[in-house]
């Protein structure tokens, strides 16, 4: 009956006016469709992505008091700045090493609870997303009192045991082992989460298999378990690595880019010199430094996610 | 050497419930053993604890003399066919054939060799190169059993593997099993839940249920002399035809007495062996095979006539089925698809008595 409606009422119309229908049929098309409900994600998009990033780009031509276009003024004035290339190599050490630690360390939490029997497996996983889930600013001012020298439970700890008193935030390796330490406690949930999850859609019957054709559990790791979790970790680590890179939080509460300017990275670079220090065109170009870095890894994590989709899917 | 023993094994899961309740078998040399019973009768429990990919509650495998128990699968020289082949997928055809050989260290020409071996046996050498992805599944089923030939295994175990398959594909590749098996000669268990594969494909067949082993014998055996009703039922397309009766001496011979009058003789070289059963309700057992319709000529002896008015006829070609009732039992018979039968109409059909079963409804046991 409802097909009968349609067309008795879809009729008159098709004859009568002839544009009207095209419009209809435009409207119609499942692109058109498709285009319509992606709309609001796409002006999401525009309004706090490309518009914010295509204004970056405009500021950073500017001079200091925006007054002038200056064009690559202030990236050659960085590039002379010795402090910008050591917040690049901070940035870099910090990224890398990072997500690194987090990648081998989520690897092995996901183990450890894949190997859990499904009842107790909930309570483990539950927990052990807490670091993740708590606001990384609150948690970070935790850790900073953790780690104060004198006042703090970590030396406190040490004191216990007989170990050194180490100035966690005072000295340059150690801050920058400290931002590490803090960015691996909060970022690993995440990888163990994301890897149990790919761990889950091995079938057991590649294990058995592999059992059988006479693997050993790291032997079954490397040739079953890793190319089938290939693409989840590469696409975790890029998109940690993208995370990681622009982390801001962390650096500001912990070692607000001290001692003397040694742990600071690009987005707590980009806030002292553009806010603090009032030079906004100059911060624009230090936070679009990040851009071409990430663009050149997505692009190689992404081909290969691509080729190893067409392979295996 | 590669018999395989099974002494007492039980598999018990936590909660007490037990897939497999305390068997023995013995698989000779080169023998072709087929594991056949419904779902969760514990067949592909028994393969898995041959594989060493499920722990014994308790008992005993010995492959090839040497017990097995505590040994982990890839040190009991065994390959396995999975249901759903397990081909590694980032792996081509060659190296998902080669991994078993590369891992025991075999030196790359003897890798090559074998590989090229088992693909012109299965016919897939100009398939190396692919993925897994690029395959049908009857290719990656012959990758899979590939997989298992190029080992040179002491022992093949086949877990469902033609059951992800059309009908067409599934009744071609038993073909090639059977000739696999023929060439390469080694001791297979391959376990099905289809009876027609396990009749086609076994030596000896294995007819389990609820965990216990109801039969084993080759297949023509377990056609005309099943041991209890479950296999009387479980082996033979269309099934069994079972009739409540009862068995009355009618002068020197023995007669079947169906509640509804109808009264089928027994032969008389059964006497000796049913008189002990005189005056007890029985099961009668006849294939649908051994109720066919009357023929002009039919000099065969114990042939009992009676008439059924058919409820549902299929014509299948070859053959057609006719489907009545008969005394509370859906009846199957299996006639000349030239003789005419239509629903409703009454047909003479002769039951050979010859080939009947009788059956004690309390063990349910054949007798």
């Amino acid at each position: 009956m409802a097909a009968d409606g349609t067309l008795a009422a879809g009729a008159p119309r098709t004859a009568g006016h002839g544009r009207a229908t095209t419009l209809e049929r435009f409207a119609r098309r499942r692109s058109t469709i498709a285009f319509m409900m992606t709309l609001p994600l796409i002006l999401v998009v525009a309004g706090l992505v490309a518009y914010p990033a295509g204004y970056g780009m405009y500021l950073s031509t500017l001079n200091r008091r925006m007054t002038e276009n200056i064009g690559f003024g202030n990236f050659e004035i960085l590039f002379d700045s010795d402090t910008f290339w050591n917040v690049a190599w901070q940035s870099c050490i910090f990224a890398i090493t990072a997500v690194v630690l987090k990648a081998l360390i989520g690897f092995w939490l996901a183990h450890m609870l894949h190997d859990i029997p499904a009842k107790g497996q909930r309570k483990w996983r539950g927990m052990l997303l807490i670091p993740w889930v708590i606001p990384p600013a609150l948690s970070t001012l935790g850790w900073w009192w953790m780690f104060d020298p004198s006042y703090g439970s970590i030396n406190w700890l040490f004191s216990v045991v007989g170990g050194p008193q180490i100035p966690w935030l005072g000295e340059p390796w150690w801050a920058r082992a400290s931002i590490i330490i803090v960015n691996v406690w909060y970022g690993a949930p995440f990888f163990m989460i994301m890897y149990l999850a790919a761990l889950k859609s091995v079938p057991d019957q590649l294990y058995e298999a592999a059992a059988i054709d006479g693997a050993t559990g790291l032997q079954r790791l490397r040739y079953v378990t890793l190319p089938m979790m290939a693409n989840i970790i590469s696409i975790t680590v890029l998109f940690s690595l993208i995370v990681t890179f622009a982390n801001y939080d962390i650096v500001r509460v912990l070692t607000n880019g001290g001692p003397r300017d040694l742990t600071h990275v690009f987005a707590s670079y980009a806030f002292q010199v553009g806010i603090l220090s009032g030079n906004i065109p100059r911060g624009a170009a230090v936070s679009l430094f990040m851009f071409p870095i990430l663009a050149i890894c997505a692009f190689f994590v992404l081909r290969g996610v691509t080729r190893r989709n067409k392979e295996q899917m | 050497m590669a018999q395989v023993t099974l002494r007492k094994i039980v598999k018990e899961y936590e909660g007490g419930v037990q897939a497999v309740k305390g068997i023995d078998l013995d698989i000779a040399d080169h023998e072709f053993v087929v594991l056949v019973g419904p779902s969760g009768c514990g067949k592909s429990t028994t393969l898995r604890m041959i594989a060493g990919l499920e722990e014994i509650t308790s008992g005993d495998i010995a492959i090839g003399g040497a017990l097995v128990n505590d040994i982990p699968p890839r040190d009991r020289d065994i390959a396995m066919v999975f249901q759903n082949y397990a081909l590694y997928p980032h792996m081509t055809v060659y190296d998902n054939m080669a991994f078993g050989l590369m891992l025991r260290k075999f030196d790359k020409g003897e890798i090559r060799r074998r590989v090229e071996n088992a693909a012109r046996i299965l016919d897939i050498g100009m398939l190396l190169d692919r993925k897994p992805k690029a395959l049908s599944g009857g290719q990656r089923q012959r990758v899979a059993m590939g997989r298992a030939i190029v080992r040179d295994p002491k022992v093949f175990l086949f877990d469902e593997p033609l059951s992800n398959l059309d009908a067409k594909l599934r009744v071609q590749m038993r073909t090639e099993i059977k000739k696999v098996h023929q060439t390469v000669k080694t001791t297979t268990v391959y376990v099905t839940h289809d009876q027609i594969e396990a009749m086609t494909l076994a030596d000896r067949v294995v007819v389990m249920n609820h965990g216990v082993i109801e039969q084993v014998g080759p297949p023509q055996e377990l056609y005309h002399h099943p041991a209890t009703k479950f296999v009387a039922g479980f082996i033979g397309s269309p099934a069994m035809n079972f009739i409540p009766v009862r068995l009355e001496q009618g002068g020197a011979a023995l007669n079947l007495e169906l509640p509804g009058g109808i009264v089928l003789p027994v032969p008389a070289d059964r006497t000796r062996r049913y008189t002990p059963h005189i005056g007890r309700e029985l099961l009668f057992g006849l294939r649908p095979e051994h109720l066919t319709e009357v023929r002009p000529n039919d000099h065969r002896e114990n042939m009992a006539v009676f008439e059924a008015v058919p409820e549902v006829v299929e014509p299948m070609g070859m053959e057609t089925l006719l489907h009545f009732w008969m005394e509370g039992a859906e009846i199957c018979a299996r006639i000349d698809p030239a003789t005419p039968a239509e629903p409703g109409r009454g047909l003479p059909l002769a039951a050979d008595m010859n080939q009947m079963h009788l059956i004690d409804p309390k063990t349910d046991r054949v007798l």
